[in-house]
């Protein structure tokens, strides 16, 4: 059972992201992935005031099973990086689209953003898999 | 073709994630992985081993056999119940298998081997028997549930008779006993007290249900492997294997060289390889930084050479990446391991990484 919130946007590397008003963004890893990868126990996080393209590693998270790339939706600058998951990687897997969050960006074009997946395509490509 | 146990419909109860083990369909967890580890060095865990392969060896020439096939010496097994670890070599002194022997009755010995060698198991030990009156019997009509974990006896002695569970309270480590269709054994690959309880398929489901209302959690073979890699644990096939010595394997402690003129199969191999000097020997390491070190990743020793990592992962108990790693003989205290590029540095210790449910303090 995979849960895919309809307001949010998807990668096909699954990452989700958030519009949170202006140019903000939060990216993180969808209920699929962390259901493959299982209970996480070191998140790997860039540094506040990188700027990033789509598509550069913006990370790694790492389970008892495997470490996973992640990848970055969207392009901008890292304002900020979930420092709760050094000591509780394990949000990742608890509330992957809440308190599991891993970085949020100020993007450089919101236009950027609508050229995402919907949770539509995103449920779609999972079917696909 | 994937096999199932007599418990699978067990485990899709529980909703376990399974998956492909060597051709047997095996719950990996039912939920959390780490739960499942903390449970059994807190409480009491199952897990369904009913994969596993089991040999009788039946008739009065058993002792005599297995004092020539196996590298441990089945001499030490003084009275009926007791049980030994052992190695089965080949004649260049590589790992066979590695296997547990109970001496059930002077015409009775029960083998447990791993399941991805039974056929060569079986072959090898049909092949070597040669005159012997001995029965080589492979019990597949029986399933295996191993109960581990400090609570685990005492929640196990709840659901059973008071003639099994009378049995049980019998128990050393290492020891086992029949009664009322079941055999129970005071052994494990956790590093934890508990019991493996042989018993005929058809009681499996029943003994698991009894076993749940008792407070037992199923675990899978993913806790099963972080258990037994933090006890110091050997895995068949990727800490020791065919090409490997236990003198290469830091299982040297299993292998009976007393009495001296005792001949047994690799025996001769392994005294040529003492005399010349070994050239790679088996470690632990503890990595110092974030990461998780796994099977196949390059050791760096500086100054020395290379090993490489057989078996890694994270220690739920030390909260660190652990690992058991086959390294140039003259390896040191420290080295670097190469985990997706980088080189990070790890500490060289002891096979052993947790006793008692404690980090072993060196």
């Amino acid at each position: 059972m995979n849960t895919i919130p309809e307001e949010l946007k998807y990668s096909a590397t699954h990452e989700w992201a958030r519009h949170e008003g202006g140019n903000f963004v939060v990216i993180g890893i969808t209920d699929h992935a962390q259901q493959l990868l299982g209970d996480m126990v070191f998140v790997e996080l860039p540094e506040p005031g990188e700027t990033i393209k789509t598509g550069d590693e913006i990370g790694v998270v790492e389970s008892v099973k495997a470490a996973s790339d992640v990848y970055s939706p969207i392009s901008g600058e890292i304002i900020a990086v979930n420092t709760e998951l050094a000591e509780s990687p394990a949000l990742v897997n608890s509330d992957p689209y809440g308190d599991g969050w891993l970085i949020k960006v100020k993007m450089e074009d919101t236009s950027e953003f609508d050229t995402l997946m919907s949770s539509e395509e995103y449920k779609e490509i999972l079917t696909e898999e | 073709m994937t096999r199932k146990t007599v418990l699978f419909h067990e485990h899709q109860k529980a909703n376990a994630k399974l998956v492909d083990f060597h051709g047997w369909l095996m719950p990996l967890h039912y939920g959390s992985q780490l739960d499942e580890h903390h449970q059994v060095r807190h409480d009491a865990g199952m897990f369904d081993v009913s994969h596993m392969t089991i040999v009788d060896l039946l008739g009065a020439g058993g002792r005599t056999f297995l004092r020539y096939l196996l590298a441990n010496d089945v001499d030490k097994l003084l009275h009926t119940g007791k049980a030994l670890y052992s190695l089965m070599l080949n004649h260049r002194g590589g790992v066979m298998d590695d296997l547990i022997v109970y001496y059930r009755a002077p015409d009775n010995y029960r083998l447990i081997l791993n399941s991805a060698t039974r056929e060569k198991d079986l072959n090898w030990i049909r092949q070597n028997k040669e005159i012997q009156s001995v029965g080589i019997q492979e019990r597949t009509d029986l399933a295996i549930i191993a109960v581990q974990g400090p609570k685990a006896i005492e929640r196990t002695s709840s659901i059973l008779t008071p003639g099994q569970a009378d049995v049980v309270s019998t128990l050393q480590s290492f020891e086992g006993a029949d009664s009322n269709d079941c055999f129970f054994a005071r052994t494990g690959y956790t590093g934890e007290d508990g019991l493996e309880i042989i018993m005929p398929s058809h009681q499996a489901s029943d003994f698991w249900q009894r076993l749940l209302t008792a407070g037992v959690k199923p675990c899978g073979l993913g806790a099963r492997d972080t258990l037994r890699l933090e006890a110091g644990m050997h895995l068949y096939g990727q800490d020791m294997d065919e090409t490997t010595t236990p003198l290469e394997s830091a299982l040297n402690w299993s292998v009976a060289w007393e009495p001296s003129d005792r001949v047994f199969i690799g025996r001769e191999a392994l005294e040529n390889q003492k005399q010349t000097g070994l050239k790679r020997k088996l470690v632990g390491l503890i990595l110092e930084q974030k990461g998780i070190m796994r099977t196949g990743q390059t050791v760096i020793v500086d100054g020395v050479g290379e090993g490489v990592i057989t078996s890694g992962t994270y220690s739920p108990t030390l909260e660190k990446s652990i690992a058991l790693a086959r390294v140039p003989f003259e390896t040191q205290d420290q080295c670097l391991v190469d985990i997706r590029g980088k080189h990070l540095s790890a500490r060289v210790t002891k096979p052993r990484f947790v006793r008692y449910g404690k980090p072993v303090t060196e």
